[in-house]
């Protein structure tokens, strides 16, 4: 029982990382139809942007809690912004040139921006590992050991809680502001009919724009938490953690923004639970066997939107 | 008529689409405060015209002016923060957005103050759309998605209303509802309308002008009484009877 209660802690904690990312794979996917496979690059240099100024900042865990928390805000707040930079220039560089033409061509320079943006960190910053010294360090313990001190005690740190509470935090916010703003409704118009919203004066270029921008600032996120939780990050690290995101998102609905949430969950689940239970080699495989199984059902994703509408 | 400046004026307008060329060369004005319909058989260019003013695709020759400016190479959704609305071909209703959202979205360019005021105006002009607020723009019938269609066009406030085909596919009840009301929100508010229709009897009853489409060029022109009474006109689009 303690043992199946810290590895529901741990999936919780790799799921909210994973949604945060697949909610960029899904909006993308959303509005313009397309895959971005550079998106789990984004993450890296969130990632390592983060890395770079807790460097230069001289963030250390000897700060006073109050300072280390501000200073932790501060840089997440900046590697939103640089990230958000990289994810607009991605978008305005290798996508929006080729809009309009053969489906296959996004695709392809989405590839070439994945690799360009690999190669770049590994030149700029060095392909060796880079590891930060834990800042948040500390956790709850949520049991004792038991009468005689011999079970496992669940522990509950105060870096997943940060980052659960981070995501859920975002992920309320930003459920909102597509529900509910001008700017989400517009987004969703585009995704729905873009001619009809430039019919409507929605300018598509700046929602598209804007699109990708919020992805690449959630994807940062992801970044932050994702250096804060392993401690060690390189310039591969987008890889692996992109195809997870984007397999959450299909497993979701791609398309559907709770679906990525929801998507991102079950990966980091079952991604936890078959290491936790069964092998740790075959998470990958377990991951992926679960996304094929429910897809050979529900073909659109758990809650991706069935396509029936009356024209 | 012809002293004042028109609030719409084409000229020579040529579109492409890729190489096939759907417009040849269109002249036309519409002047403030009129209906102005543009009939003519399926294909012959009367959408792609209505998509040209809008930008969407651009004219590769040719000049559109609204209120004197040159609109030919603005891009759409500037020239329709400009005054202009449509309610397009197919009625392009957002589905998975409710009737409220859709109209939300017609009121996009409009500034929030208004939006109430708005909303209400709409609401008396077509209260099917009222009762259905909440429902989903894709599951509404043909006729509440037209209404819907017309109604978002407003909530912009636009100065000139393009309709393409607002009687496609309705029941006669419902054409004769929706022509009404854009009879009435001409006559009330002096709002300026530009139909194209193939449902040419009511259209040319309810219009001040016409013109006449045939494979991208306008063949003919004048009052709607008038042309009602040509000979072509009535052999070309009126046969069939009064529907």
């Amino acid at each position: 029982m303690e043992y199946f209660l810290q590895q529901l802690i741990n999936g919780v904690t790799l799921g909210s990382i994973y949604g945060l990312i697949a909610i960029g794979y899904t909006m993308v996917y959303g509005i313009i139809g397309m895959i971005n496979f550079a998106h789990g690059d984004i993450f890296m240099i969130g990632s390592f942007t983060a890395l770079i100024l807790i460097v230069l900042l001289g963030v250390t865990a000897a700060m006073p809690v109050a300072m280390l928390v501000m200073a932790l805000v501060l840089v997440l707040v900046l590697a939103m912004a640089f990230t958000a930079v990289w994810g607009w220039a991605v978008e305005r560089v290798a996508y929006r040139p080729l809009r309009g033409s053969f489906r296959l061509a996004p695709l392809i320079t989405a590839i070439g921006a994945s690799i360009a943006l690999q190669n770049f960190v590994q030149i700029s910053q060095g392909a060796r590992n880079k590891p930060l010294q834990p800042l948040i360090s500390g956790n709850f313990k949520l049991t004792d050991g038991g009468p005689d001190g011999s079970a496992l005690i669940v522990q509950l740190s105060y870096v997943q809680i940060t980052i659960i509470v981070v995501t859920l935090l975002l992920m309320a916010g930003f459920t909102l502001l597509i529900n509910r703003t001008s700017l989400g409704r517009a987004q969703r118009a585009c995704e729905q009919d873009r001619k009809m919203a430039a019919l409507l004066g929605v300018n598509v270029d700046r929602t598209i724009s804007l699109t990708f921008v919020m992805g690449a600032a959630l994807a940062a996120v992801a970044g932050v938490m994702f250096l804060l939780y392993y401690g060690v990050i390189d310039f591969y690290i987008g890889f692996l953690a992109g195809v997870k995101a984007f397999t959450a998102a299909v497993l979701g609905g791609i398309g559907s923004l709770p679906g990525a949430m929801l998507g991102g969950l079950l990966i980091g689940l079952i991604e936890t639970f078959w290491s936790g239970y069964f092998s740790v080699e075959y998470k990958d495989v377990a991951a992926f066997s679960i996304l094929a199984i429910v897809l050979i059902f529900m073909p659109e994703g758990l809650l991706g939107k069935p396509e029936v509408e009356k024209v | 008529m012809s002293t004042e400046q028109p609030l719409l004026r084409v000229r020579d307008l040529e579109t492409y689409y890729g190489k096939i060329q759907a417009l040849h060369g269109v002249n036309m004005d519409v002047y403030a405060g009129e209906i102005v319909t543009l009939i003519g058989a399926n294909g012959a260019g009367k959408s792609t015209l209505m998509m040209s003013i809008c930008g969407s695709p651009q004219a590769q020759a040719g000049t559109i002016h609204y209120e004197g400016a040159d609109i030919t190479r603005a891009q759409t959704y500037q020239t329709m923060r400009s005054g202009i609305a449509q309610s397009p071909e197919g009625r392009r209703i957002f589905p998975r957005m409710s009737v409220l959202e859709n109209l939300l979205m017609g009121a996009m360019v409009s500034k929030p103050e208004y939006l109430d005021e708005d909303l209400a105006k709409v609401f008396a002009l077509f209260p099917r759309l009222k009762e259905r607020q909440h429902q989903r723009g894709g599951t509404l019938s043909g006729g509440e998605q037209q209404m819907l269609a017309i109604a978002r066009a407003l909530m912009s406030r636009p100065k000139l209303l393009l309709l393409d085909e607002p009687s496609l596919g309705l029941a006669p009840i419902i054409v004769k509802q929706i022509f009404e009301a854009i009879g009435e929100l001409n006559k009330r508010e002096g709002l300026t309308v530009f139909l194209v229709e193939q449902n040419a009897y009511h259209a040319l009853k309810l219009a001040h002008r016409g013109y006449v489409m045939v494979n991208g060029v306008v063949t003919m022109s004048g009052t709607g009484k008038e042309l009602l009474s040509r000979e072509e006109v009535k052999a070309a689009y009126l046969e069939g009877g009064r529907h």
